[in-house]
């Protein structure tokens, strides 16, 4: 079984729309979309969810009014000033690490579990996909971003399936990390922007760190030529492969209007001959 | 005021619009990058940076002849940072939140406070603008420590505090956010703009933040965030077509309003649009 991840550092570049198109070219897949705080790929893949999973993240202090004495040690203690002059538990700011239950001298303060999102089981035209909805403001992406991934691994294997695709969240912090240790391949998937080409690297740095081999794809490559070269030349430098280059094209942003993959909605467009290109190349790589 | 800008889906244009508005005001305005995992307001403003400096955790560092192994932190730990065998403690610092528990566990006093790097923070002017921003260590999951780090140099003078927020809608951007008086959501008119929107318009709306709507690259989708807007009485304050001198000059980190003067009339409306929804 093989997994890759795309990923961007910056949001905006592709990401999903390029995970939706590969999704649907792929013949037998597992996809798992792990931007669980605003997942987006299931506006495109139309799952048929067939399961659905309670998502327990951190725990949450609970202070009893009857027994709080208002000492104040749960408030020194506290290093994520969770807990308000009157003696509330910020749900925004509780991390559900248990100091104030340790320290409360009547013990007053509990932890209560909360059900921070839900994870979905279900099928698509070409497999199955693994999706997520972490409830707004939860935190803990981590984490459910792994529990997603553990879910697909379980699909891959009972279905017998050869490929998991991963559609990462941006950035390079705790879901991104999630969702790409043990991948065999990670996609980034750029533009050429100044802005675009500094999130690359450090998300190849982050690949680096992981020791997953990369690969780099430029979006809409033809908004700025003298930027694609620089990334071009750029992975030349550091040994790393340009799968490929798609142009804008607004055909793009008329799919997602009509639920639909580019690949679908216009086989012919250049954009979705790119993107056929590309998949093919990732699977002789795969292989 | 402090003004955060936040949007849930990531590539809308949130840093575009917190350079356009702070070089449209012109000066006596502080710039807080609180997207630690991928900072990029910097690029956009070439401040020249006057100081920086390392932003730490704390982690347990344990005293081994101290320690008899009894497993009292690492069954306190919520995040199993601490491992306990018989004749050993392991630490995993990259999964240690820093709260301190297991210091406070531990009967025998082993463990003390050590600290790890999260990242650094910056400090630059471009002219009278002032730019705070963190950048975080590869492979470190702190963001929302260091966006707290970043968030703790607000200025306390009369200036107006803009904070570009990270995308989402879970914990960093809740972090960046919070304390706000009023925040500026960006988005874009397609299927997944709108979706994120809500999401994010959930987060602020739980957490009593004021909120109205930035429509960037209008014309290029539909008109669904429109009659979402309109349906549920939320301002839209501001529109940015999709033009290709814009996507170009954005594409060389020049925020428009430098070349197309006849902007920065517009981002000073939609700063004062928001003063006075709040009542400021």
């Amino acid at each position: 079984m093989k997994q890759i991840t795309i990923l961007s550092g910056k949001g905006g570049a592709g990401k999903t729309t390029l995970t939706a198109a590969f999704t649907i070219l792929a013949e037998r897949i597992v996809v798992a979309d792990c931007d669980v705080d605003a997942p987006n790929l299931h506006m495109l893949l139309h799952p048929e969810v067939i399961e659905k999973q309670e998502f327990r993240g951190s725990m949450i202090a609970r202070i009893d009014n009857t027994k709080c004495r208002r000492c104040g040690l749960c408030r020194e203690k506290c290093r994520f000033d969770a807990i308000s002059e009157d003696f509330k538990v910020d749900p925004f700011s509780c991390e559900g690490c248990g100091v104030c239950t340790l320290v409360c001298p009547v013990n007053a303060i509990s932890l209560d579990e909360r059900i921070a999102g839900y994870v979905y089981l279900s099928k698509i035209k070409s497999g199955f996909m693994v999706h997520a909805m972490l409830n707004p403001g939860e935190a803990n992406s981590g984490k459910l971003v792994a529990i997603v991934r553990q879910n697909a691994v379980m699909l891959a294997e009972r279905e017998n399936i050869d490929i998991i695709l991963i559609d990462g969240p941006p950035g390079i912090g705790c879901p991104a990390i999630s969702s790409v240790v043990d991948v065999d391949i990670g996609l980034i998937i750029t533009e050429p922007t100044i802005s675009g080409f500094h999130d690359l690297k450090r998300v190849l740095l982050l690949l680096k760190h992981f020791d997953i081999p990369s690969l780099v794809c430029i979006n809409m490559y033809d908004i700025n030529y003298n930027n694609t070269d620089k990334i071009v030349e750029f992975c030349r430098e550091n040994d790393i492969e340009v799968i490929g280059r798609i142009p804008f094209n607004p055909e793009v942003t008329k799919a997602m209007i009509d639920g639909k993959t580019i690949v679908e909605y216009s086989p012919e467009s250049d954009a979705a001959k790119e993107i056929e290109r590309i998949w093919g190349r990732i699977l002789s790589i795969l292989v | 005021m402090i003004l955060s800008i936040a949007s849930g889906k990531g590539g809308t244009g949130k840093t575009l619009i917190a350079a356009n508005i702070a070089i449209s005001v012109g000066g006596n305005i502080q710039l807080l990058d609180c997207d630690v995992e991928e900072p990029n307001l910097h690029l956009l403003l070439h401040p020249k940076v006057v100081s920086e400096e390392t932003v730490y955790s704390m982690v347990p560092s344990v005293n081994e002849e101290l320690c008899d192994h009894c497993g009292r932190c690492s069954s306190f730990c919520s995040y199993k940072a601490l491992f306990v065998t018989p004749m050993k403690i392991l630490v995993f610092p990259e999964l240690c939140h820093g709260c301190g528990g297991c210091i406070l566990a531990c009967p025998k006093k082993a463990i003390n406070e050590g600290k790890r790097i999260v990242g650094v923070l910056k400090r630059g002017y471009k002219n009278s603008i002032e730019l705070i921003y963190g950048e975080l260590k590869i492979r470190e999951r702190m963001t929302t420590l260091l966006i707290r780090e970043v968030k703790k140099h607000i200025s306390r003078d009369e200036k107006d505090v803009i904070i570009d927020a990270p995308p989402g809608a879970s914990c960093p951007m809740v972090e960046a956010v919070r304390g706000s008086d009023f925040c500026i959501l960006v988005t874009e008119p397609t299927p997944f703009g709108l979706y994120d929107l809500r999401i994010a318009i959930q987060v602020l709306r739980s957490m009593d933040i004021p909120f109205g709507v930035v429509i960037n690259r209008a014309g290029i989708g539909d008109e669904k965030v429109y009659d979402y807007c309109r349906e549920n009485e939320i301002p839209i304050l501001l529109e940015i077509p999709y033009q290709r001198r814009i996507a170009e000059l954005y594409s060389m980190s020049i925020p428009f309003s430098l070349k197309i003067p006849e902007w920065r009339e517009k981002f000073k409306v939609l700063l004062d649009e928001a003063r006075r929804l709040i009542g400021k």
